[in-house]
C-alpha cells in the first residue's frame, strides 16, 4: 500500500483529512486552538490544492448557518470551532441536526469562560451532548485525520443523515506534531464517493423546507432523529471496518479496550489522556496489577452495550472527566453510571474530575486513581466525585 | 396561468411516511384559501375594458383571462378587494358573501 508520512500537528492533520474528503464548502471562523486548521484550509482553497469554496464568515453562528445552507443543496460541507465559538454556534447545532444535514465539524476541545482560558478541557462539547450531533473523541493526530474521512461516510449515510463533531483536545493534540500517514487521494475517493442526499434542493426536484411543525407531529421528527442516532451505531462500525480494509488502520468503533481482558479495575476516559493512561496501565501490569483502560470514542451515540459488557467483567470502574456538571458530577460519569445501573451486579465506581482549564493529568495521578479504585473495592469506600487534584487544601 | 392542483393531505400513519428532516417535495398544496373571504369580486362586463390591470395586481394571481373576459379563481381569491380598488372603470364590485 502506498503511504506518505509527514510530520504535522493535529490541526494540520484535520485540514489534510478535510482536503482529502473534497468538501464543496468550508465555512469557519478562526479560534484558538483550532486556528491552524482553518488557516491551512484557506491556503489550500487559495492555491487550488482544495477545489472547494472557502467562505470567510464573520462569526461561528454564520459558519454553521452557511454550512447548513450549502448542505441543503447537496454540498459536502465542513466547519470547525472551539470553546466559546462552539457555544456561539449552539443554536445552529440544533437546527443542523434537526434539518438532517450531515455537516462535519472539528472541535478543538477547550475550556469555557469564566475564568477565561484558551487551554484544554472537554466542557465545551460535553455541554452540547444533547444537540443531536454524533460526537467522537480522538486520541492522536492520525486518528483525527482518519475520523474526518470516516465522519463524512457515517454522517452522509442514508440511515443516519446526522451531523458529526470530531473532537480533539486543544493544544495536547491540536498543536503537537507527530508523523501522520496521508492517504492517497485516489483511495479516499474510492472510500468516500460524492455526497448524495435524498433531500437535495434543486430545480429538477423542487423541495419545500417545512420550517416549523405543530405539536401534532413535532415529536415524530424528534423520534426520527433519535432512531437515526441509534442507526449510526452499526454504520460507524461498518465504516470503521471498511476503513481498516482500505487503509489498514482500525479504531474498534464505539470504544477501544486496552488490556481489559482479565482486568479488575478499569479507568474510563476520552481523548488524549488515554495515551497517558496506557503508559500507566503498562507499568502497573508489569508490577502484576490487573488494570485496564476503556477509551470511549463515541459519546453520542453512547456505547451503552460496551460499558455494560465491561462492567460485568470488572470490580471497579473509575471515570476520568475533563468536565464537571456543576451541582452533580462529570457528564461522562453520569452516562457511564447510567449504563452500569442496568446490569445485575455491583461495581465500585468513582469519578475523577481533572484536567480542567488545561491542567495536566500526570502519570502519578493516574496511578493514584487506580490505587484508589483498588482500595475502594477492598474497603467498600463511599462512591464520590473527586476533583483530581486541587493544588490547595480544601474544606472536604 | 396554470394554477396548482390541490393535493389531498393524508396525515401519516407510520413513521416511515414522514420526510427525513423538514424537507419534502414542493408544490404540495393541501388546502385552498377561499375560506379567508368575506366579500367577493363581481365584474360588470359591460363596463370592463379588459385592460388587465386587475390581472397584474391580484396578489394571489386569481384573475383568469377567459376568452376576452375577466373571471376569478374562487378557490384562491381571498376577497382582499385590490382589483376593485385599482379598476380604472370601477367595473368590479365587492359583494358580501
Amino acid at each position: 500500500m502506498k503511504s506518505n508520512k509527514i510530520f504535522i500537528s493535529g490541526d494540520e492533520a484535520v485540514a489534510q483529512g478535510v482536503r482529502l474528503s473534497r468538501p464543496h464548502v468550508v465555512a469557519a471562523y478562526p479560534i484558538t486552538p483550532q486556528t491552524i486548521t482553518v488557516e491551512r484550509l484557506a491556503e489550500m482553497a487559495e492555491s487550488g490544492e482544495m477545489e472547494g469554496e472557502y467562505m470567510h464568515v464573520e462569526s461561528e453562528h454564520s459558519a454553521i448557518s452557511a454550512t447548513m445552507g450549502a448542505s441543503s443543496v447537496g454540498a459536502r460541507t465542513f466547519t470547525a470551532s472551539s470553546s466559546q465559538g462552539l457555544l456561539y454556534m449552539a443554536e445552529g447545532l440544533h437546527y443542523c441536526s434537526g434539518g438532517r444535514w450531515p455537516v462535519v465539524m472539528m472541535n478543538a476541545n477547550r475550556s469555557v469562560a469564566l475564568p477565561w482560558s484558551i487551554y484544554g478541557d472537554q466542557r465545551d462539547s460535553l455541554s452540547l451532548l444533547d444537540c443531536g450531533w454524533i460526537q467522537v473523541y480522538v486520541e492522536d493526530a492520525q486518528e483525527a485525520l482518519d475520523m474526518i474521512i470516516q465522519a463524512y461516510k457515517i454522517a452522509e449515510h442514508k440511515d443516519v443523515l446526522t451531523p458529526m463533531m470530531v473532537n480533539l483536545d486543544g493544544f495536547i493534540l491540536t498543536h503537537t506534531y507527530e508523523l501522520v500517514d496521508i492517504p492517497e487521494q485516489e483511495m479516499v475517493d474510492k472510500f468516500l464517493p460524492a455526497f448524495q442526499t435524498p433531500n437535495k434542493m434543486s430545480f429538477e426536484e423542487p423541495k419545500n423546507l417545512g420550517f416549523s411543525s405543530k405539536p401534532d407531529d413535532n415529536t415524530e421528527f424528534k423520534y426520527q432523529q433519535n432512531e437515526a442516532m441509534f442507526n449510526s451505531i452499526q454504520v460507524l462500525k461498518d465504516v470503521d471496518q471498511e476503513f481498516a480494509d482500505t487503509f489498514g488502520r482500525k479504531y474498534d468503533g464505539m470504544v477501544e479496550e486496552y488490556r481489559c481482558e482479565d482486568a479488575e479495575v478499569v479507568l474510563v476516559a476520552l481523548g488524549s489522556v488515554c495515551g497517558t493512561i496506557r503508559v500507566v496501565v503498562d507499568k502497573m501490569r508489569a508490577e502484576g496489577k490487573k488494570v485496564g483502560l476503556l477509551k470511549i470514542r463515541y459519546m453520542r451515540p453512547f456505547p451503552e452495550a460496551e460499558v455494560k459488557d465491561l462492567a460485568k467483567r470488572v470490580n471497579a470502574i473509575g471515570v476520568v472527566d475533563k468536565d464537571i456538571s456543576f451541582g452533580y458530577e462529570g457528564t461522562v460519569y453520569t452516562n457511564v453510571n447510567s449504563a452500569i445501573s442496568k446490569i445485575d451486579k455491583y461495581v465500585y465506581k468513582s469519578n475523577f474530575v481533572g484536567g480542567l482549564g488545561g491542567r495536566d493529568i500526570t502519570k502519578d495521578e493516574i496511578e493514584e486513581m487506580f490505587n484508589k479504585l483498588f482500595s475502594g473495592v477492598e474497603n467498600k469506600s463511599e462512591e464520590k466525585v473527586e476533583f483530581f487534584s486541587l493544588n490547595v487544601e480544601s474544606n472536604d | 396561468m396554470n394554477r396548482p392542483k390541490k393535493t389531498e393531505f393524508k396525515f401519516p400513519t407510520h413513521i416511515d411516511e414522514y420526510p427525513t428532516g423538514p424537507q419534502y417535495a414542493a408544490g404540495y398544496l393541501p388546502e385552498t384559501n377561499a375560506g379567508w373571504r368575506s366579500v367577493r369580486p363581481v365584474v360588470d362586463h359591460d363596463a370592463c375594458v379588459y385592460c388587465l390591470r386587475c390581472y397584474l395586481l391580484c396578489p394571489d394571481g386569481t384573475v383568469v383571462k377567459d376568452n376576452g373576459k375577466i373571471t376569478f379563481d374562487m378557490d384562491y381569491c381571498k376577497g382582499c378587494g385590490v382589483c376593485a380598488h385599482e379598476c380604472p372603470k370601477d367595473a368590479i364590485e365587492m359583494v358580501k358573501e
